[in-house]
């Protein structure tokens, strides 16, 4: 899979794939990918080391171990997701092991604008519809098809009106997630802005 | 939506403009790096043929990766000497400050920026580490980011955001002998959960924690991120000015009047209007230690770990998780459960009133035969003043090792690691799973004085036994 690996560029709109359900609340960063994989000076290798820790405890038995899950693309989540370290490791570990968009109860706030940094939009959606759809999807596969412009995600027996903020909304079908060309964008005014702050002179 | 707040002065001061996406693009004052999560951004940066744009307002340090037994080059790590090495380059080539081992001012970053006068009340500071909320304790707004903001920060120095909410937490009465900063964050951080600050910054205010030093301060900002708070900030007084005076890059002379007459201004006002407002009690709090696997489970030594009934239905998943993981009994008490590991360290509680609090509990007493104690000082600066004051001595003394600065154990990106499944009495920050460096490792969170006790002691101990 990370050979094949290509990064999100530009407008997005739709992601379409097979869930993936991960249960538990307060999922911290250092578990998505613990800190020893921090050591490097890329994150090409990361994929391959997601959850690692929680998978050598479950032997096989963790959701990203399970046979039926591999190729999934929409990680199914409880609350307060990628809670802790603002390693952009872990959502980079994500994306290099194939997730693409994450649907979840609640999400830490570092962690979800490092997703939107990187291209992986992230959906919020009550606590009994996020139960609902894990209890299905551990039971069969479950292929969904989210439309970020109206919020949607469809399968053939489902759909579901998904939340997210307006304004994260926008940035994806704008392209503007990728945020450097935006802000590069309104370079005088930063110059102007640098000259306004009274503690640049107090040197 | 908060009003006249210093969280809504300085975000509308450092307010470059509203972005198209409904953002707005927030001026950075101060950036600060470090190994971990800042090659891939230069890296980005080359990508796009971009430069760093203001060279000036980025400082570099070398904390997380650092070996604390011995420094010397090249590391005996591998990895750890080419992000050393990557840092380096990366400085010299783009022209940044970087306080490099041996220079007298490296340390942990969070450790360092204060100490060298760097962080101000009325800055913007962000850093590519989620403990970054650490120099809202100068009255600064700081934040936690990753490392594609990272690169946006050394390309633009700015940031799109959107603009955060404001919860003041009122610390009523005072904070009584024996139960410290960290004892207090981790009780607010139980009361209000691990993620009812996200969306928010946390203003911590009233008579607590206007008592508080300012080492004290920087410990309540630092775990802000526990509770879910990307931001946490404290108005600034007479405290934090005194703290900035004569330091390095603090305001000279001729500016100093000024400067302080501009961050009295920036005080949330009287009739400020806030999102939200809690209320606690610090007079009520006992010494604190967390019993599993988030920094919200935590109780007052005193008390027994709670049942899962007494638990609201949103933490019982968690606390489930956490009897197995830690292998305590629901109902046991905390206090007596053997440590075999004891960590003084980290940017939470590294600095030198932590190391002279500790000293104090462990003056002319000895650490059980049990126990691996260690204390990793927080920087150079701190390593240096403990030595001048004969607290490195007492450490060795005692038992502990005395190590060289960095983040050590906190996160376990050293060799400092727990082996097997361990339980250390930690003065860090996070006691995840897995967290110390052990995949089944179990943390006790608590403060540098408790954790002096409970090496005395090999297990969890009541410090007020050991300083009425």
């Amino acid at each position: 899979m990370e050979s094949e690996f290509t990064p999100p560029i530009g407008k997005i709109s739709q992601i379409t794939g097979k869930c993936i359900s991960l249960i538990g609340n307060d999922i911290d960063t250092d578990r998505i990918i613990p800190a020893r994989f921090l050591k490097c000076v890329n994150f090409d290798s990361l994929g391959k080391s997601v959850f690692a820790d929680d998978r050598k405890t479950l032997n096989g038995s963790h959701p990203f171990d399970l046979k039926e899950n591999q190729d999934s693309s929409i990680l199914i989540v409880n609350s307060n997701f990628g809670c802790g370290s603002s390693r952009e490791h872990a959502p980079q570990a994500l994306i290099r092991w194939g997730i693409r968009a994450i649907i979840g109860e609640s999400f830490a706030e570092i962690f979800y604008s490092n997703c939107i940094a990187i291209g992986i939009p992230c959906f919020t959606l009550s606590k009994k519809s996020i139960q609902n759809i894990q209890k299905h999807n551990i039971n069969k596969s479950l292929f969904l098809e989210i439309d970020l412009k109206n919020s949607t995600a469809k399968s053939k027996d489902i759909n579901i009106n998904l939340e997210i903020k307006e304004s994260t909304k926008k940035m994806f079908l704008s392209g503007e997630w990728d945020a450097t060309a935006t802000l590069l964008e309104n370079s005088s005014l930063v110059e102007r802005k640098f000259k306004e702050l009274p503690y640049v002179r107090f040197i | 939506m908060s009003q006249d707040t210093l969280f809504d002065k300085v975000w509308d001061l450092h307010k470059v403009s509203r972005l198209p996406g409904g953002s707005d693009q927030i001026f950075i004052g101060l950036h600060l790096i470090h190994e971990v999560t800042s090659p891939q951004a230069f890296g980005a940066l080359k990508d796009k043929k971009l430069k760093v744009k203001f060279p000036d307002r980025t400082v570099a340090t070398v904390d997380h990766i650092v070996p604390t037994d011995n420094q010397s080059r090249p590391f005996k790590d591998n990895l750890a000497e080419q992000m050393i090495e990557t840092l380096e380059k990366n400085c010299l080539e783009h022209k940044i400050r970087f306080f490099n081992i041996g220079s007298g001012n490296q340390g942990i970053v969070h450790v360092v920026a204060p100490e060298l006068g760097l962080t101000q009340p009325g800055m913007t500071i962000a850093c590519g580490d989620s403990h970054t909320s650490t120099h809202g304790a100068f009255g600064s707004i700081a934040f936690g980011i990753g490392t594609s903001q990272v690169r946006d920060v050394l390309a633009t120095q700015t940031l799109a955001m959107n603009k955060l909410k404001v919860r003041q937490i009122w610390c009523e009465n005072k904070l009584s002998n024996g139960v410290y900063a960290k004892d207090l964050v981790l009780h607010i951080i139980n009361k209000l959960g691990v993620k009812a600050g996200v969306g928010f910054a946390y203003e911590f205010a009233g008579p607590a924690i206007n008592a508080l030093s300012m080492e004290e301060r920087m410990t309540i900002c630092n775990m802000s991120i526990e509770g879910g708070a990307r931001c946490g900030y404290i108005n600034p007084d007479e405290e934090t000015f005194s703290y900035i005076k004569n330091k390095l890059y603090a305001p000279n002379n001729e500016h100093w009047e000024k400067a302080v007459t501009w961050w009295k201004s920036l005080k949330s006002n009287e009739d400020s209007i806030y999102d939200d407002v809690i209320k606690i009690d610090a007079s009520k709090i006992e010494p604190t230690v967390t019993w599993g696997i988030t920094p919200g489970q935590s109780i007052g030594i005193n008390q027994q770990i709670p049942l899962l009934d007494e638990l609201s239905p949103n933490d019982k998943l968690v606390a489930e998780e956490a009897y197995e993981y830690m292998s305590f009994k629901p109902g046991q008490s905390i206090k007596d459960i053997p440590v075999e590991v004891c960590f003084i360290g980290s940017c939470t509680n590294g600095r030198i009133s932590d190391l002279r609090i500790a000293a104090k509990v462990l003056k002319d007493k000895k650490v059980s035969k049990n126990v691996k104690a260690f204390v990793v000082p927080g920087s150079e600066k701190v390593a240096n003043k403990a030595k001048q004051e004969g607290l490195d001595q007492i450490f060795k003394d005692s038992g502990f090792q005395w190590r060289e600065p960095g983040c050590s154990m906190c996160l376990a990106m050293n060799s400092d690691k727990l082996v097997g499944n361990q339980v250390s009495a930690s003065s860090s920050n996070r006691n995840f799973k897995g967290r110390q460096g052990s995949p089944t490792g179990r943390t006790l969170l608590m403060s540098p004085a408790m954790v002096a006790a409970a090496a005395i002691n090999g297990k969890v101990s009541d410090v007020r036994e050991f300083i009425s």
